[in-house]
This record gives structure tokens, C-alpha cells and sequence, in this order.
């Protein structure tokens, strides 16, 4: 066992410097501060904790006592997962990474004194930042909508309450009613996210209302996946689902949250549920912090790092990074390679070459997954696709059954690797 | 199930040897190809990815000398489980029904007929009837010849839980394997040489020949190091 020697070495160091003089200690050690406990945040937590052995403090802001993954909960709208399944605690992260889980909202950052502020008041002091504080909203990005119709017009988007609300309002539709999507123009968070949000609310409508119609604005031209998807619609959901790209006005939409219409190139729809997925931007975070440049936190690929500020990193859906789609998985993946380099910069451990890899699943029916995936490398200019592959479309029903089940291990996977 | 297991106890008293209770042991020699990725039977048999599997029958669950159990394996052994043939019947048509949180990548043979193939086949290799094998990890049978050069490269640990980042965000370190098969554990060998079948696209999986189509040897000797040495 070559790591046990290391180990304990290190646990008893820690243990002999917290009697000695743990003031000194507490002050002398880097300090690492995280903002959002998700994929990217969690993660990077987690591996800085987990690989320093108690010499670098981590701490990890994020407002959620229980955090739901957004991933996989298009499952749970299609009937295929408990909302409680997807909720997942800070505890082990505490308790045995030792990590300092502050249960707040970060509202300011101070670049020059290097100190985050919290909602709650007080500050947190770090020698390293890292921000993966996943997505916002650009205002006005569908004429008529804004956060404070997300009740009447659920985008969904980030899950928890509104993906319950979306579900209980796709549960009560009346007989034969519809179910409209404003679907996001790119870039956005999981790009195949709308598309099998799509297949789920099929699937739900589908054995409790199958008169009912499904109608998509997209602005985009193409999506991802979207040979399997179509395949799939055409073969499960056939004559529900109707989308309206940008060659039909996809892109010109505007929704009345009160009548609950929805007009496409002027042409105006009663429905009867409304998921608008709005235009997105980095988290709020990112935009204080003074990293952003138009939406995004444009990084270094090598370790992450903003190109404004070295000594704050971004992870996941906030960063403008080059060639990585926008999911859990790569921010899962950025996160181990930004640990080991501020791992490496905190304490002088080996930095190793950064490596990315991205895998998206999608569910379309029972048994019917479907994937696609890359591998990316850091160059000097962004992260760069090296090799990826997609599902087919004609795939055999074993191999498609393989797919969903190979899904769920990956969220068990996934799940361990962020949350301990 | 009780009356077969009865009926075949008597067979086997009566004639035993060969199990044709239920079972034809020719075709349980064939599934057992779906085993032996990871499991050897007969003389010579060792433990490799998963235990040898001689005297499986009448013998208790996670004993086999020398070969390293999963937690679940070990929970079960201390809770007496011993390997007859109607646990051996019940752990092959589902493994985890049976024993949860194993390294056993294996989804179990829904047919009765084929475990009792199977088992009739297994049971030529055990002193007297009765009884099953255990745990083990992904199972499928690698037909892939690796340079003994490549074998012999002695890979970096450190390095290797490094590069296993890129293997976490599915396959869980804990050696639990739903979905996705466990890969904690593996002796050195099988893991190179899996590693290596996917690269050279002999096994078909492609996220998996995507991932190891970029390591370099030394790369998949440090991940095989580390995977073979975590607890």
C-alpha cells in the first residue's frame, strides 16, 4: 500500500501542529475560497481538500443546504427518478475533508485585499479563488419574461423548486392542451438539456394525456444530438412534438406570462404550460468579481485561471474556456485539473498536464439512452477538442438499454466525485 | 425451487460428477466464457480480477486465499453466507440482488437453464455438491495479446491518481459498480491489458476507446498501478 505510509505521515503532522499552535498554524497555512457547490465547486473542493492532506484550508461557499444536481432532472419530470434522489448534502465534504461549508451567498469580491464578502456579512480571505457559480439569466433575452414570471413560466433551468413546479403544471394540463419550450440560443448550459427535457414531458404526456401537443421555439438552426432525438421522436411520440426554428420565426418569441400566450413571429398561441429557457450568462459572481468579458469568464486552459486575474480560477458553465460544452461533466473535469494546479502553486506539489473529457447522456423513452463525448486537451489559445464520439442513430434496443444504465452509474460516479 | 434443489441433491448423490440434474456442463463451459475475463477454473487456476473458483461449491463466501474482497464481499462472508447451490443460483441471475456494492461487474443470467448449465459446469471442479463463487470485477473476456515489454512497464502511482481524475467522474473509487463496472483492484496485468484493448479498439465500448485511445503506455501502466493499490 504505497499511500498508507504517506498518509499517515500526514495525518500525524497535522495532528502534532493543531496541538502545538493552532493559531499559527491557521494563519500560516494557503487558504483556497470556492463559490458554488456544484459540479466544478464541489469537486474542486473536494480534490484540494482530499490531496492536501490538511495543508491548504478550503472553503466552500454555497447557499443550498441540499443541493440538487440539474443533471438528471429531466429524469425526474419524466417519471424516472424521485426529486429526493437528486438532492445530495455538504456533510461528508465537512465532516471528513474538513472543508469549512459556508452556507451563504458570496456578493462581493475584493481583488486587491483577496477577500470574498458574504451576504450574511463578514469576509473570507483566500490566496487562491475559485468561482463556478454556474449560470444566470440575461435580462431581456424573451420579450415579456423575467425572473419574476418564472412562476406563471418555469425555465427549469436550475433544479429544485422549478423543476417541481414544471412538473406539477405538466401534471394539471387539461386534456389536449400544450406544452410550449422557448428554447436558449447557444451558449448555454447542457446543450442536449431541452431536448431531453423535451422526450421527458413526451414520455409524462404520453400516458397521462396523449392528445396533448409539445411546441418548441428554438432560435437555433441545429442542436445537439439532434439526429437521435428526432429519430426518437418520430418513433415514441409520434405527431406530438413540433418545433419552430429560427427559418420560421424560432427566434422571434415573446411570451405574456398572465394570458399565457405565446407568440412566434407574431403569430400568438394560447398554451397551456410555458418552460422559457432564456439567453444565459456566468453567475452573477463572476460579473462582480470583474472576470467577465460579454457573458462569460474567458480562462487559461492549462489551469483554469482567468485571463484577468491569476489568482481567481473558474469553473463550469461560467467559464469561456474553447471547445467544452457546457455540462456537469466537464466542470467535474476542470475541476481536477484546476485543483492540481493550485495544489501545485499553494504548496509546490507536482502540477501535471491538464486533460479534459466531457460525456453527455440522454434518456429519450424507457431503456432508450443515448450519448456523446469528447476528449480536449489545454493549448495556448483555448481547450481543444482531440477526439469524440455520439451514439447512432438505428441503434439495437440492448444497446441502447446499456446506454441508460451505463447514465445512471455515471450519476453514482459523479455524484462520489463530488460529494465524497 | 426447493423441490429442484432436492430432486437435483439426489441426482447428485446418485451419480454425480457431472451434474445432469438440470444442467448440461458443455454448454456451462461456454457461458463460463462470459466468467473468465475475470475468474479461472481448474488445475492451475488462480485468483486474477476475480477469485478462483474451484471448490466454490460448500464453500464460504470470501475466503478464497490470498484474493482481496470488496466490503460487500466481506459484509456478506460475515454475515455467514456460504455457497450452495441455491445461493448460487440466486447470486448469478442478479449478483448485486444478492450481494450489494461488489466489484462484480456482471448482470447475471436471467435463464434458468443457462445457470443451470453454468452451475453444472462449476460443479465438476468442486469436491462434493452444493454451492457458489463470489465477486469480481468488469466482465468481459479479453482476447488481447500486450507486448511483454508494455506488461513489464512499472507505472507511477502518483501519477496514476492523477490521471484517474479522468476515471472518477464515473467509476467510483469505492469499487461499487452499477452501470458502470468497478475497476478498483485489478492485478496489473488485466488492467493494462483491458486498457489496451480499447485502445486498439478490441474491446468495442467508445467512450472507453476514447479515453484510453490518448494514454501512452507509461500512462496506462501509472493508472493500473494506482487502481491496483487503493484500498
Amino acid at each position: 500500500m504505497p499511500f498508507n505510509r504517506r498518509t499517515f505521515i500526514g495525518s500525524a503532522a497535522v495532528t502534532a501542529s493543531l496541538l502545538a499552535a493552532p493559531m499559527v498554524r491557521a494563519q500560516g497555512k494557503p487558504r483556497v475560497v470556492v463559490v458554488g457547490g456544484g459540479a466544478g465547486g464541489a469537486t474542486a473542493a473536494r480534490y484540494i481538500a482530499k490531496d492536501s492532506e490538511g495543508a491548504i484550508e478550503v472553503t466552500l461557499i454555497e447557499p443550498t443546504r441540499t443541493y440538487y444536481t440539474c443533471f438528471f432532472s429531466n429524469l425526474y419530470l419524466g417519471g424516472f427518478r424521485e426529486m429526493q434522489s437528486l438532492g445530495h448534502s455538504y456533510g461528508t465534504l465537512a465532516a471528513e475533508y474538513g472543508i469549512n461549508v459556508v452556507h451563504d451567498w458570496a456578493v462581493g469580491v475584493d481583488r486587491d485585499a483577496k477577500t470574498v464578502t458574504l451576504a450574511g456579512g463578514g469576509s473570507l480571505p483566500y490566496d487562491r479563488l475559485i468561482l463556478s457559480p454556474g449560470i444566470d439569466f440575461v435580462d431581456g433575452a424573451v420579450e415579456g419574461w423575467d425572473i419574476s414570471s418564472q412562476n406563471a413560466m418555469p425555465h427549469a433551468y436550475k433544479a429544485g423548486s422549478q423543476t417541481e413546479l414544471l412538473k406539477a403544471q405538466i401534471l394539471a394540463m387539461p386534456q389536449g392542451g400544450t406544452f410550449a419550450m422557448v428554447a436558449p440560443p447557444n451558449p448555454y448550459r447542457c446543450p442536449p438539456g431541452p431536448y431531453e427535457r423535451i422526450s421527458m414531458v413526451a414520455h409524462l404526456l404520453k400516458q397521462s394525456n396523449p392528445t396533448a401537443k409539445i411546441l418548441i421555439a428554438d432560435p437555433k438552426e441545429s442542436f445537439s444530438k439532434q439526429g437521435l432525438f428526432e429519430e426518437g421522436w418520430n418513433d415514441n411520440y409520434t405527431g406530438m412534438i413540433e418545433r419552430i426554428g429560427p427559418d420560421f420565426g424560432g427566434a422571434n418569441v415573446a411570451v405574456d406570462p398572465v394570458a399565457m400566450t405565446l407568440s412566434i413571429d407574431g403569430d400568438v398561441s394560447n398554451v397551456d404550460v410555458c418552460n422559457v429557457i432564456p439567453a444565459m450568462k456566468a453567475g452573477r459572481i463572476a460579473d462582480i468579481a470583474g472576470i467577465t468579458e460579454g457573458n462569460w469568464a474567458p480562462v487559461h486552459a492549462a489551469d483554469m485561471s482567468s485571463k484577468m486575474d491569476d489568482s481567481i480560477h473558474v469553473l463550469g458553465d461560467a467559464a469561456a474556456q474553447g471547445d467544452m460544452p457546457k455540462s456537469g461533466f466537464s466542470a467535474n473535469s476542470q475541476a481536477k485539473v484546476c485543483a492540481n494546479a493550485v495544489r501545485g502553486a499553494l504548496t509546490g506539489s507536482t502540477v501535471f498536464p491538464a486533460r479534459f473529457a466531457n460525456t453527455c447522456w440522454s434518456l429519450i423513452d424507457t431503456d432508450d439512452g443515448v450519448k456523446v463525448g469528447a476528449t480536449y486537451e489545454a493549448t495556448d489559445e483555448k481547450i481543444a477538442k482531440v477526439d469524440g464520439f455520439v451514439s447512432q442513430t438505428g441503434e439495437s434496443d440492448e444497446v441502447r438499454a446499456a446506454t441508460y444504465r451505463e447514465s445512471i452509474g455515471w450519476y453514482d460516479g459523479i455524484t462520489s466525485d463530488m460529494f465524497g | 425451487m426447493r423441490i429442484r434443489i432436492a430432486a437435483l441433491l439426489m441426482v447428485c448423490v446418485a451419480g454425480f460428477a457431472h451434474g445432469e440434474a438440470g444442467g448440461d456442463p458443455e454448454n456451462g463451459e461456454r457461458i463460463f466464457g462470459q466468467c473468465s475475463g475475470c475468474h479461472q477454473i481448474g488445475e492451475d487456476a488462480v485468483n486474477r480480477i476475480g477469485p478462483q473458483l474451484n471448490h466454490i461449491f460448500d464453500r464460504a463466501a470470501g475466503v478464497a486465499e490470498g484474493f482481496r474482497y470488496s466490503d460487500g464481499f466481506k459484509r456478506a462472508a460475515a454475515g455467514g453466507l456460504t455457497w450452495d447451490y441455491e445461493t448460487l443460483d440466486d447470486f448469478i441471475e442478479n449478483p448485486r440482488a444478492l450481494v450489494s456494492k461488489t466489484r462484480m461487474s456482471f448482470r447475471g443470467l436471467p435463464e434458468q437453464q443457462d445457470r443451470d448449465d453454468l452451475l453444472a459446469y462449476l460443479r465438476q471442479y468442486s469436491a462434493s455438491p452444493e454451492n457458489i463463487p463470489e465477486a469480481a470485477p468488469t466482465a468481459v473476456r479479453v482476447d488481447h495479446a500486450v507486448a511483454p515489454e508494455i506488461l513489464a512497464i512499472v507505472g507511477d502511482p502518483a501519477y496514476g491518481e492523477y490521471l484517474s481524475g479522468e476515471c472518477t467522474s464515473c467509476h467510483q473509487v469505492s469499487g461499487a459498480g452499477d452501470g458502470i463496472p468497478s475497476i478498483t483492484n485489478w492485478p496489473n496485468t488485466e488492467f493494462v491489458t483491458a486498457m489496451h484493448a480499447y485502445k486498439d479498439g478490441v474491446r468495442a465500448h467508445p467512450v472507453m476507446q476514447m479515453m484510453a485511445g490518448r494514454l501512452s503506455d507509461e500512462e496506462i501502466a501509472a493508472l493500473a498501478a494506482y487502481f491496483e493499490s487503493i484500498e
